[in-house]
């Protein structure tokens, strides 16, 4: 995907292997400041321009600008506390459910205002799904957690329709295979990788365009880690993906860009190779490589 | 940020000390790779067939600390999972020491001339030479080192412009020694022989260069192997 050069990193050359000056506590207090490497893209699925989110008086977002592209799988790591998740939140208006949560800035996805006083959240949330740290199956049978959201979106006319909508949705989530003898058995029963395939399954059900996964696989154990990214890497092809992750191997293993944030700004973003290769912020630089926690 | 300490800092302090203890082997074994050149040089210039004879044997060394440090780097890239200036670092050193053992291999061979021709009693009418080029190529060996401990790329490159002279040198001397073997030609064998030397250290000025390419690579991030200097000074001012 071609990108669009937002501006020159600040201090010296491209080969200055060390980029600006690191004081962190400075620029923990600078309001002013400039993202490095590539924030937008030319052809963006969602745009969020100079986002501030606080909550209460604490601000935990600082003038954040960054797009999502079409069709790519786009990491956010950071520290603890550094607004990732925040970030991820307002991108389908998540933190509209916190009463002491502001949310300043422009949200778009495909050119329309995702905060417009019109827009139905329910129906954004539909075109914007989200899978979470924890697996979180209704308690209910694996086909009604799938069937749920199309019939509530009315997607599917017939018992027939959501039959169909329900098979392809496990066949996209990889769980199919595994549970097409036991789907009026309950989603809790499954086990955990299972679970978080299903709720993938469930949000892909709605049909998305964007799919938001915060930490998902947090709680899983390696193998269903790599079909979790096995599945990413499958899904891009039709949806783009935001995937906040704690594991800076994962998301070198399934993003083409990645986004470093810091005590609620974003650092640096770049193509994932240049990330995990070249970073140009010392900030991001200590980050992956384990220095400063 | 103070380059030369970069390897500190880390949150997990073992990885510290495991890539410091990486980089000092590099440089141990540096040493012992430069120490190698100049007993040969030395053996050969003032014929001297047990020093060199020991030269050749110290080669085994070189040997067996290329394959401790490959498996320190393996180990690294298995359990840490290096990245950025730490991954460039670790693949850097893998290429480094092997130019290092390629640099002991060449130091070996004109040790093992040194030893054939050491009973040469006209030596001297054509040693000053070689002697010249084996200062040269030492000399870059041992900036080639320097800039890898203090990591500085200026150095580097300083030096990968020397390499068009020695090589110049070395044709210059294949001349003359052509016109040696032409004028004397009961001497061709240690003319050859002489030329081998010749040819050992201008291969360690090209292994010299491969290692400032590498310091390059690790402080920089850029790939500069088979670019001109011009090219390489290009790219480190970022163009």
């Amino acid at each position: 995907m071609e990108r669009v050069e937002q501006q020159e990193p600040v201090a010296g050359s491209k080969g200055d292997a060390i980029r600006p000056p690191l004081d962190i506590q400075a620029h923990s207090e600078q309001k002013d400041y400039e993202t490095i490497g590539t924030p937008f893209v030319t052809d963006p699925k969602m745009t969020a321009r100079n986002v501030n989110v606080y909550y209460g008086d604490k601000q935990a977002i600082t003038t954040i600008s960054l797009d999502i592209g079409r069709n790519e799988v786009i990491a956010m790591i950071g520290p603890s506390g550094c607004g990732k998740s925040t970030f991820l939140r307002t991108l389908n208006r998540m933190n509209d459910i916190i009463p002491i949560c502001r949310v300043e800035g422009e949200f778009c996805l495909d050119g329309d205002d995702i905060y417009a006083d019109d827009q139905d959240t329910v129906l954004l949330r539909a075109r914007v799904g989200m899978v979470f740290q924890k697996p979180n199956p209704f308690p209910k049978s694996i086909y009604e957690n799938v069937a749920y959201g199309p019939k509530i979106h009315g997607l599917a006319h017939s018992k027939a329709e959501l039959d169909e909508i329900v098979e392809d949705s496990l066949r996209r989530a990889s769980l199919f295979n595994e549970v097409k003898d036991q789907l009026d058995k309950p989603g809790t029963g499954l086990s955990g990788g299972q679970q978080q395939r299903l709720c993938i399954a469930r949000a892909i059900a709605v049909s998305p365009e964007v799919i938001l996964m915060d930490e998902p696989c947090s709680a899983l154990d390696p193998i269903a880690t790599a079909r979790i990214e096995e599945l990413i890497d499958e899904l891009k092809e039709n949806y783009t993906i935001a995937i906040v992750t704690h594991s800076m191997q994962q998301a070198a293993r399934v993003s083409q860009r990645t986004a470093y944030f810091h005590m609620g700004k974003l650092i640096e973003v770049g193509d994932t190779k240049q990330i995990f290769t070249m970073p140009k912020h010392e900030l991001t630089e200590n980050y992956i490589t384990g220095r400063f926690g | 940020m103070d380059r030369t300490t970069h390897v500190d800092q880390h949150t997990s302090q073992r990885y510290s000390a495991e890539l410091e203890g990486l980089r000092s082997s590099v440089l141990s074994m540096g040493g012992l790779v430069e120490e190698l050149c100049r007993q040969a040089l030395e053996a050969l210039v003032r014929g001297d067939a047990e020093l060199a004879r020991k030269t050749v044997k110290a080669d085994s060394q070189v040997n067996e600390m290329e394959l401790n440090i490959s498996a320190q780097c393996i180990d690294i890239l298995a359990r840490r999972q290096p990245a950025a200036r730490d991954l460039r670092m670790v693949v850097g050193i893998i290429r480094m020491v092997a130019n290092l053992e390629r640099i002991g291999d060449e130091a070996a061979k004109v040790a093992s001339m040194a030893r054939k021709l050491a009973d040469d009693r006209d030596r001297q009418t054509y040693l000053s030479e070689p002697k010249h080029l084996g200062d040269g190529v030492s000399a870059m060996l041992r900036g080639a080192l320097d800039a890898f401990a203090r990591l500085d790329v200026e150095a580097a490159i300083d030096i990968i412009a020397r390499d068009p002279e020695i090589d110049r040198e070395f044709k210059t001397l294949t001349r003359l020694l052509m016109t040696h073997m032409m004028e004397q030609p009961q001497r061709v064998k240690n003319m050859l022989r002489v030329n081998s030397c010749a040819r050992a250290l201008e291969r360690i000025g090209d292994h010299a260069v491969n290692l400032c390419e590498e310091v390059i690579y690790l402080v920089d991030g850029n790939d500069v192997r088979h670019l001109g200097v011009e090219e390489i000074k290009l790219r480190h001012r970022g163009g």
